[in-house]
């Protein structure tokens, strides 16, 4: 055995981690959780600060 | 709910602002060198000849121009979609003088002929220092931000982001690594690999940086601001994270495409062609996960020219790495190869994908960060969009028929064996084909000159203006998400 060996490993393990990795993002359980993660940017936000007042706490406009 | 506290925005604004700006100048210098092409007398005197210039041109619209639009992209898709504004401000504010005096020694050096002659590495060593240095603080700041995060998922843009930082981080230290030579003059040096080693590291480090600079971080402004300006989440969420780890799992393996038919074993280059035209797989899926949030919504497509500046780079995304693979097969490249055909590819990427997302990125953000609904003009932008799409179609139209005329007649011959055409014959026969490419890159240029007017009438029109903190509202909050 020699380095080739180990590098052939090497491939054939993370294909098989790749592998893993689709099948876990795809099973079922994650779902629920990708399907709230994917809410992350749209949940992120006031009204449009052009509809804020200064001075209310609703941001921080500078003079 | 909220709190008082406010996202850092004031470093957003100095990115996005010079953004705009090194766009203009990088690509003027750009249009500059396809006139000189035309017309090879304006190369006037050493300093501005077309070598020295063109090293200015990529370095300026890859490293400025994209650099600002990656830093304050990352910086604002991470402290919002983390709800809590960044770490280490201080640092933050370094990262964007630091990164600005790093464009201007650029700048200086380039068209002295300062250069390691590393093509998109051309920075002599003592900039290279200060790279490392702006650069391990803004991973400082982005990770940072990511561990004081609010939510317990980290937002798929984020792991691009960060894949991007990190990756940068190891092909600028690999890549770079030089011995100076402490003689006069001080800042030259040479790299510390030499043969066809030193041009494999290139290579990895060539076609990472357009994988990792050009395409993970502009992928993580896509997963983020595409969402946004639809107003609608991400297609399929479960097909983001499949297409980050297929992109970080093979973008790395297919560096030696660049080096067909060269002293490198043949074996490297097979294994480098067969990994591009794997990432055929991922690029697609990606791109499709980002045109397909607008599913059910095409509509805001007719008047919204900024997610149609979005829309469009996830087109031109899809056509160049289609292409790109094409080119990494061996018979294709071998009539490609050192052929503008090449240029036209990169443009068809670098314009029509790096540069229309992060100007509709910009386009989104400017506004906000002034306090504005809106910019300026909505009407300029749509004008800005057509000038846009014109120009990369007039440019990569051109190149790519000139690189395929160039590729036939440097390997057309004669019965007897010798070569039909010299060198010269195809250089003359592309003279139209230049022309009509520096009509298109000036379209481009001229568009940016009406986004930099936008711009300034926009904050001129508005104030400085930073987002509260919210609390994190339900989304990745609940015990469901928490349970990883």
């Amino acid at each position: 055995m020699d380095i080739n060996d180990l590098r052939a490993g090497f491939t054939v393990l993370t294909f098989v981690l790749f592998v893993g990795i689709v099948w876990w993002a795809y099973s079922d359980r994650r779902k629920a959780v990708y399907d709230e993660a994917a809410r992350i940017p749209l949940d992120d936000d006031l009204p449009l600060p052009m509809t804020q007042v200064p001075g209310t706490g609703k941001g921080n406009f500078h003079e | 709910m909220q709190s008082q506290a406010t996202y850092n925005y004031k470093v957003i604004r100095q990115f996005t602002v010079m953004t705009v700006v090194w766009g203009i100048v990088g690509m003027l210098v750009g249009v500059i060198i396809a006139a000189q092409l035309v017309w090879p007398e304006l190369n006037l005197g050493e300093y501005l000849s077309y070598g020295r210039l063109r090293p200015l041109h990529t370095n300026a619209v890859i490293f400025a121009f994209g650099g600002c639009s990656l830093f304050a992209t990352s910086y604002y898709c991470v402290q919002r979609t983390c709800h809590t504004p960044l770490f280490a401000p201080g640092l933050a504010a370094f990262t964007f003088w630091g990164w600005q005096v790093v464009i201007l020694l650029a700048a200086i050096t380039l068209p002295m002929g300062m250069t390691q002659g590393k093509e998109y590495a051309e920075l002599e060593w003592p900039i290279d220092l200060l790279i490392t240095v702006v650069w391990v603080s803004y991973a400082v700041v982005f990770f940072g931000t990511i561990v004081k995060r609010k939510t317990p998922h980290i937002y798929v843009a984020n792991w691009f982001f960060g894949g991007f930082i990190l990756t940068v981080a190891v092909l600028h230290l690999v890549n770079s690594a030089a011995v100076p030579v402490l003689s006069s003059p001080i800042w030259k040096s040479y790299s510390a690999y030499a043969g066809v080693q030193d041009a494999m590291v290139q290579w990895w480090y060539g076609h990472n940086a357009v994988g990792f600079f050009l395409t993970a971080g502009f992928l993580g402004m896509m997963y983020y601001f595409v969402p946004k300006q639809a107003e609608r989440p991400v297609y399929s969420y479960r097909l983001s994270v499949v297409h980050f780890w297929a992109l970080i799992f093979t973008y790395m393996w297919a560096g030696p495409h660049h080096l067909h038919y060269t002293a490198l074993p043949d074996w490297t280059q097979s294994l480098g062609m067969v990994f591009s035209l794997i990432l055929l797989a991922p690029s697609w899926g990606g791109m499709i996960n980002g045109v397909m949030t607008l599913s059910g919504a095409w509509h805001k497509l007719r008047d919204d020219p900024v997610l149609k500046f979005m829309i469009t780079s996830l087109s031109f995304y899809g056509m160049s790495t289609f292409e790109g693979p094409m080119m990494s097969i061996k018979t294709v490249n071998a009539l490609s190869h050192y052929t503008d055909w090449t240029v036209g590819h990169v443009h068809s990427g670098a314009l029509g994908w790096v540069a229309m997302i992060a100007i509709g990125c910009t386009y989104y953000m400017l506004p906000r960060l002034y306090g504005k609904a809106e910019m300026f003009s909505v009407r300029l932008i749509n004008i800005h969009f057509w000038m846009a799409t014109l120009g990369v179609v007039l440019y990569i139209a051109s190149m790519w028929i000139a690189g395929v005329m160039q590729g036939l007649m440097w390997r057309a011959t004669n019965p007897d064996g010798t070569l039909t055409y010299a060198f010269v014959d195809s250089v003359k026969a592309t003279y139209p084909y230049y022309t009509v490419r520096l009509l298109g890159g000036f379209l481009f240029l001229s568009g940016m000159f009406l986004m930099a007017y936008n711009s300034f009438k926009t904050i001129v029109g508005g104030r400085a203006y930073d987002a509260p903190v919210l609390a994190p509202s339900g989304a990745g909050l609940s015990p469901l998400a928490a349970a990883h």
